[in-house]
């Protein structure tokens, strides 16, 4: 390091504006005062307008009565509850359809991805079709094709599609049989969850046997076996303790069984099968980001083809995929606010829809529901860089 | 339409951070910026739509009109600024529009919780079911059940779930964001029902592909009082807004019309000469010169000529004057005396 011409004698002290740190950290003071101060004259003029203008605020009104219906709801609901009960109600469905979308494209995602990978010509160019057609159309325009074009074109209630008289279709949405419970079906999660730990434990056996002699049983399949046929076997057992509320039409519409509404079907369907074109795309770099001659050493030790992917190639892929994959599954969770333009009950329609607009609080209702996207968003961002931790390339 | 409702919740938080005070000068604005700003529906017809050269006709238009001919003394001095039912009062609230004439219901939280005022009542409604004819249904009571398409951020989503609690019975609310989705939502067989104001019905089974496949139930559940909003704060457009409407139906009951209006400014009748600015200037206390309402009557016409043009019988629509009568003829309407 060479010494600056200025450079003062040791234990002399410089004033304290000669000392770039000092310097530094008055003008971050100075800088965080004058954001703070900004931040502050907005929310007081805010306030000051508001309350020039006769406009009611405060939070007051989540305990107001709502007064109005909403179509689907996953906890009990009336127009009899809060506005704040409103909330958690989009709150829940909009995660509902967060959750299952991030599930579902993660699953068409990975096997797009591989599949464009595949040596089988048909099989690769379709993915590629897949992947160009899905990735290139907007989303609302999409969603516009699976409600209005596709769901809406279904028959009307009375000309419904039956599949065995038990499940139906039509303009309405999907009518499924509901599972009501007997007393002694307490047995049947139970068996489930005995079969998971039992399944759990048999991987893991599986696993040392393997390391220790090279010899390995098929345990994903016993595993299916026991987790499906375990509840399955008690259910017959103890003399079937379900019976099933089927749905039947009675005046307008199907009475009874589990409706998905076709608002839920055409967002969950356009979410996605949008996002995992992109999930496509991502698993297809990440693989290829793996040297060919790792797959190249799995093969000359004879593994089969799905075993290189699986235990090879993929777990080190993941440590590319799993960043961008996080920015998809954010993105997917925010699009979901795109139900507004079908009338699925998410929060964005619910909330910063109709409860906005019969209170007309969009002040607070806006800000409660950035907030709301804001965290759900941190949350998953928080679990992925976790889950990118643990898969992260240990070195030894 | 996504993107334009965020917008306009973005920018009227913006504008309520960034502007100073309360504007209380709607008329000075209005007149240096020549025009009314009128916020009105997404094509509402008879209410306020475009017609087919683009202009906005309708009885809620027709208010604008007459304000604008009252404060510049040119009915088309109007930019008209379409919303939908959620948009509506942030717009006003936020300034991008001056009066807000676009079938809006007036209730208690509306005119005490917003910021808003009422002017008065052009159209007295209420709400009603549409379904399809060969449901071969009679009556409300008969709708237990049913899947009902309904407008986001109207008094129709409180209403009918008020109705059908108290009669219980249940019901799907299937919401949209504009009326013309709602539409779409019925003629695809997504719901049984279409439910509005009644007027509205009317409006939109026009619309329909085979409006007589489909019946207005006579059952009128709930009252829906229509009339322009405007900000709180600002008295005299208040009374500006508030008098055009007075206005007109004043003219009616004095039988003043746009066709006879220049032969009435001769008239002996002293209620008819203190309308047209004959006797006295009633237009000063706000701010208006004394032709004021006769540049309303002259230009738009009085509340029946405006009624039967847009929404009455010689319209599409064929509404009776019913409740919307005057006072003397069995109806509502009931404007006090201009003296």
């Amino acid at each position: 390091m060479s010494v600056r011409p200025n450079a003062r004698p040791a234990g002399h002290k410089p004033p304290f504006w000669r000392d770039r740190a000092k310097r530094a950290l008055v003008f971050q003071l100075l800088l965080t005062a004058a954001v703070a101060v900004f931040l502050l004259y907005i929310v007081g003029n805010v306030q000051d307008n508001l309350s020039a203008r006769g406009i009611t605020t405060g939070f007051g009104f989540l305990n107001n009565t709502a007064g109005f219906g909403i179509v689907q709801s996953l906890i009990d609901y009336s127009s009899q509850a809060t506005y704040g009960r409103t909330f958690l109600v989009g709150l829940l469905n909009t995660l509902l359809v967060g959750g299952l979308g991030v599930l579902a494209a993660t699953l068409i995602g990975f096997i797009v991805g591989i599949a464009r990978l595949s040596p089988n010509w048909l099989l690769a160019r379709m993915a590629t079709a897949y992947i160009e057609t899905f990735r290139n159309i907007p989303l609302l325009l999409q969603i516009f094709f699976w409600y209005f074009a596709v769901l809406r074109a279904l028959p009307s209630a009375r000309d419904s599609m039956a599949f065995g008289e038990v499940i139906f279709l039509n303009v309405r949405g999907l009518y499924l049989p509901e599972p009501l419970f007997e007393s002694g079906f307490g047995l049947i999660p139970a068996a489930f969850i005995v079969a998971i730990g039992a399944s759990i434990a048999l991987c893991v056996w599986n696993k040392r046997r393997q390391e220790a002699t090279g010899k390995r049983i098929p345990a994903g399949w016993i595993s299916l076996v026991l987790i499906l046929g375990l509840p399955l076997l008690i259910t017959v057992a103890t003399g079937v303790p379900i019976t099933w509320d089927v749905p039947e039409l009675r005046g307008f519409n199907f009475r009874g069984g589990f409706t998905v509404i076709p608002e839920f079907l055409a967002l969950w369907m356009a979410l996605s099968i949008y996002t995992a074109a992109f999930i496509a795309e991502i698993v297809r770099s990440g693989i290829q980001a793996i040297s060919h001659g790792q797959t190249e050493a799995a093969q000359a030790l004879s593994l089969p083809r799905n075993l290189v992917l699986r235990l090879v190639v993929i777990p080190q892929a993941l440590r590319v995929i799993i960043p961008p994959l996080t920015s998809q599954y954010l993105n997917l969770i925010k699009n979901s606010s795109l139900a507004t333009a079908i009338g699925y009950p998410d929060l964005v329609s619910v909330f910063a829809g109709t409860t906005l607009n019969q209170t007309g609080q969009a002040i607070e209702v806006i800000a409660m529901t950035m907030a709301v996207y804001l965290t759900i968003s941190l949350l998953v961002s928080m679990f992925m860089n976790w889950f990118n931790a643990r898969v992260a390339l240990v070195e030894r | 339409m996504l993107n334009k409702k965020h917008w306009l919740l973005l920018a009227s938080a913006g504008a309520l951070t960034l502007t100073g005070a309360a504007n209380a000068a709607t008329l000075e604005d209005t007149v240096e910026r020549g025009a009314v700003q009128c916020g009105v529906s997404d094509g509402l017809p008879g209410f306020s739509a475009p017609d087919g050269d683009g202009n906005w006709q309708g009885l809620d238009v027709d208010v604008c009109r007459a304000v604008a001919a009252a404060v510049l003394g040119d009915a088309d001095a109007v930019n008209y600024i379409s919303l939908n039912a959620v948009e509506r009062f942030t717009a006003l609230q936020s300034g991008e529009i001056d009066v807000l004439s676009r079938n809006t219901t007036w209730t208690t939280t509306r005119d005490t919780t917003l910021g808003l005022n009422f002017a008065g009542v052009t159209f007295y409604d209420g709400i009603g079911f549409m379904v399809s004819r060969d449901l071969g249904i009679s009556g409300a009571d008969e709708l237990d059940g049913a899947a009902i398409c309904i407008q986001s951020g109207t008094t129709t989503e409180l209403n009918v779930a008020d109705y059908f609690r108290a009669n219980d019975m249940e019901f799907d609310p299937i919401v949209f964001d504009t009326s013309e989705q709602t539409v779409g939502g019925f003629q695809s067989g997504r719901c049984d029902v279409l439910t509005s104001d009644t007027s509205q019905l009317a409006a939109l089974r026009i619309q329909l592909d085979d409006p007589n496949g489909a019946v207005i139930l006579p059952d009128i559940i709930s009252k829906e009082p229509l009339g322009p909003v405007v900000r709180q704060g600002d008295d005299t457009w208040f009374n500006i807004v508030k008098w055009s409407l007075f206005a007109m139906l004043n003219a009616e009951e004095y039988g003043v019309t746009s066709e006879n209006v220049d032969e009435m400014t001769s008239s002996e009748n002293p209620d008819i000469a203190r309308l047209l600015g004959q006797d006295g200037n009633y237009g000063e206390g706000m701010g208006l010169e004394a032709d004021w309402a006769y540049n309303i009557i002259s230009q738009v016409g009085n509340y029946a000529e405006s009624f039967d043009r847009n929404v009455g019988m010689d319209s599409p629509l064929e509404i009776e004057r019913g409740v919307n009568a005057l006072w003397n003829q069995g109806g509502f309407h009931y404007a006090p005396p201009i003296r």
